[in-house]
């Protein structure tokens, strides 16, 4: 294979691997605000609690 | 949309993207003039397509919000249009690193680039809109009404490369730059996966806008006691 297949090539491979990096990181911060949103309403519903509570 | 069937999509989804992959390694031929390269056309017009379709589900969603004022639209808008920016960020992206090869630059302000770019950015800017409006009601119609004016650059980057004199290569699913059978029906096979991912996305997105809702009233309660 020559020089510019080769880099053809690699810059093929780039494409692709960027590609699934952005989609990756979209699916990690669907990931991490799930977390947040699911702490966030633990929180006030503790906390809601808490005040009917007293 | 229930788990399962998200689960099985998933499944047909990541089978389908598995073979794909090895057939356009493996089984197709370069293309004659732009080498290996060529193949990221599988990822970058599917990815557009993507794009386009989400944002267009965004604008009958915003459009069905103003009608009815039901909070579900108005998830779906929101929902669609992130899933749509990831497809359109793919796409932006692939065709910079296909460009540096076969144009020997990573950019150029040309029509139909600089119009996706703009797009881009207008959806991005309906995100940032969201996050600076805090009444659920009053970011839903804000964010409907910058929905259905994004929309109106979509016509414009897709035919850009016929209304202007573009660097951007011409038309390859039809017309006289039409591509050969075997990498049209990879292209549209490849778009199946990528369609069913996007759709994956949007539900799990919607789900999360519903707990976000949920949370918006609880911080209301709070307030008020």
């Amino acid at each position: 294979m020559g020089d510019a297949a080769a880099r053809n090539f690699q810059f093929l491979a780039y494409g692709l691997i960027a590609v699934w990096a952005i989609l990756a990181a979209y699916v990690l911060t669907l990931v991490s605000r799930e977390r947040r949103i699911g702490r966030e309403i633990e929180n006030l519903k503790r906390m809601l609690e808490d005040r009917g509570g007293r | 949309m229930r788990e399962r069937t998200l689960y099985l999509l998933g499944v047909i989804a990541a089978i389908l993207l598995a073979r794909n992959i090895y057939v356009m390694l493996v089984g197709l031929p370069d293309e004659a003039f732009q080498g290996a390269i060529f193949r990221i056309i599988f990822f970058h017009v599917p990815a557009a397509f993507t794009c386009f379709l989400a944002f267009f589900t965004a604008l009958i969603a915003s459009i069905s919000y103003l009608k009815t004022g039901r909070m579900q639209w108005d998830a779906l808008a929101v929902s669609t249009t992130e899933v749509g920016l990831a497809f359109g960020a793919a796409n932006l992206v692939s065709g910079m690193i296909w460009a540096r090869i076969i144009w020997g630059i990573w950019w150029t302000w040309d029509w139909r680039l600089t119009s996706m770019l703009v797009c881009w950015l207008l959806y991005a800017g309906y995100l940032v809109l969201r996050r600076a409006v805090e009444e659920p009601a009053q970011r839903a119609r804000l964010s409907a009404v910058l929905s259905i004016l994004s929309f109106s650059v979509v016509p414009f980057v897709f035919f850009s490369i016929k209304w202007f004199r573009t660097q951007h290569p011409q038309p390859v699913l039809y017309g006289e730059g039409k591509m050969d059978s075997a990498y049209r029906a990879m292209l549209y096979g490849n778009w199946v996966p990528l369609l069913l991912l996007a759709v994956i996305l949007v539900a799990v997105r919607m789900k999360q806008e519903n707990r976000r809702l949920e949370l918006d009233a609880l911080r209301r309660e709070a307030h008020t006691i």
